[in-house]
């Protein structure tokens, strides 16, 4: 395998990750963000200075793990007490809050960034091999969520809160646990992410990046993980392959968004659905 | 006997109206309560209190024993109250079977760690076509329930509301839009719910149906009660019938 192929593949693991588990946010529980650029963030810095400080990995990711959740947490807490289409400003209001703290913290190496961090010791085939079976085992816990009686919860949350109630299910402590869940997932992604690049910095984490894990979600067809995952790969390759998309991202990601939720609102899942469905039918 | 629901002076203003001015009361477990009043006089304020979707200025709301007036609507659900809206809140998306399955899970769903821990529906599924068929709805259960007619929604409810397996349900106007056949139908389904021993306090302006159905009605009138006991002699109280006066639901009783 080459280095580019290790890399591309590396990557894709990690925004499989990333797509997957905002859409356990925005897709299961109906909770619209567009900062999980953030929590990825928050993870990679915190596994970076992880490294730094013990060169261990399982405390790197552990340290990733917990920062990304717990920012997430606090955002979570906002969600109880905002309407859902001002959480979605508050979070992209979140993304560049975190954008702009650390670039101004030289402790967090500012516009530099963290360089040096210490190597896995897996190699580059190693750390991707890692990658790829924590993105399995991300899907698998996804797949689960979504058959689990907290992903039936989850659903009745996002689609009428007070009805909800009325059945005993809490919307509070079920969006805290949808942000918990997602933003520990990027937490984790952030630090395979500094495992895989050893050098960051935080305009990896900007907003363009939120908006291309949500175009992921919703083109894949939110709530469904097989369709995301697709999407993630897709959405991933696409700019390596056509050279456009990649010095215009943000027009054709947005673009793509818009197209998808005014042409086909279940996205990719819906399609497949519907031509499977046709198919039984003929 | 024991007391489902205790109120003790509960009152809301809302600017500059006392919707709601201390109204005390307990129901006992068994009873079927019409809960009464003209347009304004704060029924469904009332239950809302009660089920915890407004918080009262003042007094206390009590759940078999326990005070729940700091509680949520979700914690009294667990806590054995069930309710109805007045408009019908089905989750659309989902088949009507989901819908009753979601509201039977309650023990599983109860916190989301323990949701997160159980997978399986299938004594739920049991339980939710039962239910289904005593509510007349067998046959609709893989429709999705926003493609249900009012009249079905209706009983959607009043599924969704069983299946949490309450001590005491609030239905609010349960035969409201209904057509005269359908809301016999629902009346027939309540009083089947209230013969299994649930508790119910029924807020309906088809007093007709009130009349003929409940045990006990107690009449609100500008968030005061006016009158508590048997239906016949309550509503031969001249201060009862005064509030009606004018509102034309006397008419409607006696037609």
């Amino acid at each position: 395998m080459s280095a580019y192929t290790i890399s591309i593949v590396s990557i894709i693991g990690i925004n499989v990750i990333l797509a997957v588990s905002l859409n356990m946010i925005s897709g299961f529980c109906g909770q619209i963000s567009l900062g999980h650029g953030a929590f990825f963030g928050a993870g990679a810095y915190a596994a970076a200075l992880a490294m730094v400080a013990t060169a261990s990995v399982p405390l790197a990711l552990l340290a990733g793990v917990v920062a990304g959740s717990v920012l997430g947490i606090l955002v979570g807490f906002a969600s109880l007490r905002v309407r859902s289409d001002f959480l979605a400003v508050s979070t992209i209001g979140v993304n560049f809050l975190f954008v702009g703290f650390v670039r101004k913290q030289s402790w967090l190496g500012g516009e530099m960034g963290i360089s040096g961090i210490p190597p896995t010791g897996f190699g580059a085939s190693g750390n991707m091999i890692m990658i790829l079976l924590l993105a399995c085992a991300t899907v698998v816990f996804s797949l689960y969520v979504s058959r689990s009686w907290m992903g039936f919860a989850f659903r009745a949350v996002g689609e009428d809160e007070q009805a909800a109630a009325t059945l005993g299910i809490g919307a509070g402590a079920y969006k805290l646990a949808a942000f918990g869940i997602g933003t520990a997932l990027a937490g984790l992604a952030g630090a395979l992410y500094a495992f895989f690049t050893q050098f960051i910095t935080v305009d990896a984490f900007d907003f363009i990046l939120s908006v291309m894990l949500m175009a992921m979600v919703v083109i894949g067809g939110i709530g469904s993980t097989w369709g995301v995952v697709a999407a993630a790969v897709g959405l991933t390759l696409l700019p390596e392959a056509i050279r456009f998309v990649n010095d215009y991202r943000l027009l054709v990601f947005g673009g793509m968004l818009v197209l998808v939720i005014r042409l086909a609102p279940g996205g990719l899942a819906a399609l497949v659905h519907n031509l499977f469905a046709r198919t039984r039918k003929a | 006997m024991s007391a489902v629901l205790e109120l003790d002076d509960v009152a809301i203003r809302f600017g500059g109206v006392q919707a709601v001015g201390g109204v005390t009361r307990t129901v006992d477990a068994g009873d079927f309560v019409g809960l009464i009043g003209p347009n304004g006089a704060g029924k469904t304020t009332l239950i809302r209190i009660i089920a915890g979707l407004l918080r009262p200025d003042r007094g206390k709301v009590m759940l078999g024993g326990s005070d729940v007036t700091g509680e949520s609507t979700s914690a009294r659900v667990r806590a054995g109250l069930a309710l109805t809206h007045q408009i019908v809140r089905p989750f659309r998306e989902m088949t009507v079977l989901d819908n009753v399955i979601l509201a039977a899970g309650i023990g599983y769903t109860s916190g989301p760690l323990r949701a997160l821990l159980h997978v399986s529906r299938r004594r739920e599924a049991e339980r939710a076509m039962e239910i289904l068929g005593s509510v007349g709805l067998t046959g609709t259960e893989r429709r999705l329930a926003g493609e249900l007619p009012l009249g079905q929604l209706k009983r959607l409810e009043l599924a969704r509301a069983l299946a949490v397996d309450p001590k005491i349900v609030l239905l609010d106007e349960p035969l409201a839009g209904l057509n005269h056949a359908e809301a016999s139908r629902q009346v027939e389904t309540i009083m089947e719910v209230h013969r299994r021993g649930i508790t119910v306090v029924l807020v309906e302006h088809n007093l007709e149906e009130v009349m003929r159905v409940c045990r006990r009605l107690i009449v609100l009138n500008n968030g005061v009660v006016i009158g508590d006991g048997d239906p016949w002699e309550v509503m031969a109280n001249p201060a009862v019938q005064e509030a009606y006066v004018g509102s034309g639901m006397m008419a409607h009783a006696e037609a």
